[in-house]
């Protein structure tokens, strides 16, 4: 089952996901799911509704323990919530929720620098300048600083939450569906800055989103999930165009279950 | 209506029937009639009972406050004997009324918040007592609950001859609690002044400490400092009043205690009873306002490494106090009203000193309409206050 997406050992895999599983109530979300990314490397998750996708990067943050299996960071076993070294890497995971969740009750500098506030690793003054120079990273007006997430619009909300999950420069970012809802120009643009931080700084990025395109043109790895299950993963320059076919098919989403690619040409990575 | 009409073909003059069928000639008319109905049955009311009063030769009016009132109140927090006038007992009522409320709404608040944050804890034990709580008590009735305090008290404690004497000083008796207290003296004038300068003091030490705090960064232990500069003026202003030592210490004489501050049954059983009520209700306001704010907010508090107590404090609380406030009104109002049942336990409140004053006067109807107006009036104060805080908060959000 498990199948390294790089297979060259010269990267040690940075996060380790193992035989992963994570159940509500008697339902199984996450089954044994396996995701190993290198360091500074960029994935996808790309799947239908209800996948698991959400759920799986709730995981790796650390809000959601697991039920059995393993989620190892650089080494480190965070596999359950009260993880010793949970603490310590909520300092280096960065994330961006599907809804945003900004804080209604403090203002966008606020939301964007909530931690270094609270724990008073920053001056009140310090966090304000810092969220502002994030804003205009993101493409947002000083101004809107001292507004409430509530006054802003969808797409700005968003980018705020963009903003707030490298606020700490973390060394892994997790963005679920970062450009949902934004338009072309504005979701190009996010993409973008997504490029240049893994890029520049050596971040580790896994962004759920739902456009094949995007997910091939912008991120080196793509993991596709349907059912809680691994579907199939693997670098997207090896994606051809029979694959790109099945997998944007079983996107689309026929109810039919997971369609197995025995023609594919790859089969060491097709799963179901 | 007030649009010019341009619209060719609409020059067709306007009859009664279409008058009639205008929505907004008719809503005009219904509450015409509406309102002269209203007017006659009042009307109607207040000439029938005038007229019956003047058969029945009683006089009508308020000139029965300045009577002597005659009977004894056996609590007040004013001077107050059966030799005053009617005017002060019912102003003796309404501050027991006040009285009974506000240490009412205060407790019913703290214990109310406790009971909601405790029903949704992880502990389950924690969670169920909670629960168990909040349905015993929010499903008696009201003034069963009064009954039950008031039987409780004076069944569970003994006589004053053989008083419980739980803390020094303190006695426990079927008559109620009695604490000792200072004798009155003027370094407790000079230390209520500490205690007012203290306040002003403390809120500009935390004007500066969050200018600082802005600046810096530096957290500045706001409520350590505060403390220390309130207990630490009014300790200095006891001593310097001389430090008066002298208590008034509850004793028995003959059969009864004298001396010390009394704490009735009555009292006590009216300020359990509506607080414990209340309190249940608090309990599920807090409890809903808090399940009202999305999980995604408890999540992504969770993400950052945001200590759950911290998150509720910064993040949940604010946005539930959102929702709470108008449920919240409600239940201070209830309580406010609810206090009128202390009669049934003999605590002399307003209704109570009411009740007594129209037995013996015979003004029912000026009795009663004092207060209804007084009720009426504590109500539209904490409704007016709750606005005020609903507003406040709001705008902290902005
Ligand atoms: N806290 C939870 N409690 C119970 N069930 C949950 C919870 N969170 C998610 N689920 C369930 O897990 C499944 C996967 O949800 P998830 O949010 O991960 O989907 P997703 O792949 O992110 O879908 P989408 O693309 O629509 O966001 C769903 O069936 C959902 O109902
Ligand atoms: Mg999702």
């Amino acid at each position: 089952m498990t199948a390294p997406l790089s297979r060259s050992d010269t990267h040690p895999a940075f996060i380790s996901v193992e035989n992963l599983s994570k159940r509500f109530g008697d339902k199984y979300v996450l089954e044994d799911v396996n995701l190993h990314l290198p360091k500074g490397e960029t994935m996808a998750i790309i799947g239908p509704s209800a996948a698991g996708k959400s759920v799986l990067m709730k995981c790796l943050v650390g809000i959601y323990g697991a039920d059995s299996g393993h989620i190892f960071l650089e080494g480190d076993d965070v596999s359950q919530t009260n993880a010793p070294k949970r603490f310590e890497w909520a300092e280096r995971i960065g994330m961006l929720f599907q809804h945003n969740a900004l804080f209604d009750s403090l203002k966008v500098w606020e939301n964007i620098c909530f931690r270094q506030i609270e724990l008073g690793t920053m001056s009140r003054k310090a966090a304000k300048e810092h969220a502002i120079d994030l804003l205009g990273l993101v493409g947002l007006a000083t101004e809107s600083a001292d507004l409430t997430p509530n006054d802003l619009s969808g797409g700005m909300q968003k980018r705020v939450g963009v903003a707030r999950a490298i606020s700490t420069d973390p060394s892994v970012l997790l963005l679920d569906n970062p450009t949902a809802g934004l338009d072309p120009v504005l979701s190009n643009h996010i993409e973008r800055i997504i490029g240049k931080i893994a890029e520049q700084r050596g971040t580790t990025v896994i962004s759920i989103t739902n456009d094949m395109q995007i997910a091939r043109t912008r991120y080196q790895n793509l993991m596709m999930m349907h059912d809680g299950k691994v579907y199939w993963s693997g670098k997207t320059a090896d994606i051809d165009e029979t694959h790109n076919a099945h997998l944007t098919q079983m996107l689309n989403g026929s109810s039919h279950g997971p369609i197995t690619m025995r023609t594919g040409k790859r089969e060491d990575h097709v799963y179901s | 209506m007030s649009k010019p009409q341009n619209v060719p073909g609409n020059v067709r003059s306007k009859g009664l029937v279409d008058y009639l069928n205008d929505e907004n000639v008719r809503a005009v008319l219904y509450q015409i009639v509406a309102i002269g109905l209203i007017i006659l049955a009042g009307w109607y009311l207040v000439s029938n009972t005038l007229y019956n009063l003047e058969q029945q030769n009683i006089s009508t009016g308020y000139g029965f406050l300045d009577l002597e009132a005659s009977f004894e109140i056996s609590e007040t927090m004013i001077d107050y004997s059966a030799k005053s006038d009617y005017a002060t007992a019912l102003l003796v009522g309404l501050l027991n009324t006040v009285k009974v409320s506000f240490l009412g709404i205060v407790l019913c608040t703290i214990i109310g918040i406790i009971f909601g944050i405790a029903r949704l804890s992880s502990n389950w034990i924690v969670r169920k007592l909670a629960t168990v709580y909040v349905e015993t008590f929010r499903n008696i009735p009201v003034l069963l609950q009064l009954f039950f305090w008031y039987a409780l008290i004076p069944g569970a404690f003994p006589h004053p001859r053989d008083a419980l004497e739980p803390l020094p000083g303190v006695l426990l008796t079927s008559r109620g609690m009695y604490l000792p207290v200072p004798m009155a003296d003027t370094a407790f004038t000079m230390m209520g002044i500490a205690a007012v300068i203290a306040c002003v003091v403390i809120y500009f030490v935390k004007k500066w400490a969050k200018k600082r705090q802005d600046a810096t960064g530096q957290p500045f232990p706001m409520f350590l400092a505060g403390l220390g500069i309130f207990v630490g003026l009014v300790l200095l202003a006891y001593l310097a009043g001389g430090a008066p030592t002298d208590m008034s210490m509850p004793e028995l004489k003959g059969f009864n205690i004298r001396g010390g501050y009394n704490i009735s049954p009555e009292f006590m059983a009216v300020l359990i009873g509506l607080t414990v009520y209340t309190s249940t209700y608090v309990a599920e306001v807090v409890r809903s306002g808090i399940q009202a704010v999305p999980n995604g907010q408890w999540e992504a508090a969770d993400s950052l490494g945001i200590r759950r107590t911290v998150a509720l404090r910064k993040v949940i609380l604010p946005q539930s106090m959102r929702v709470a406030i108008p449920p919240l009104t409600n239940q201070y109002l209830n309580l406010t009203k609810n206090s009128s049942l202390a009669v049934a336990v003999g605590y002399p409140d307003l209704v109570s000193v009411s009740n007594t004053t129209m037995n013996q006067t015979g003004q029912a109807i000026e009795a009663i309409s004092i207060f209804m107006s007084i009720y009426l009036g504590l109500s539209l104060l904490t409704s007016l206050f709750m606005n005020w805080f609903n507003k406040k908060m709001a705008l902290v959000e902005r």
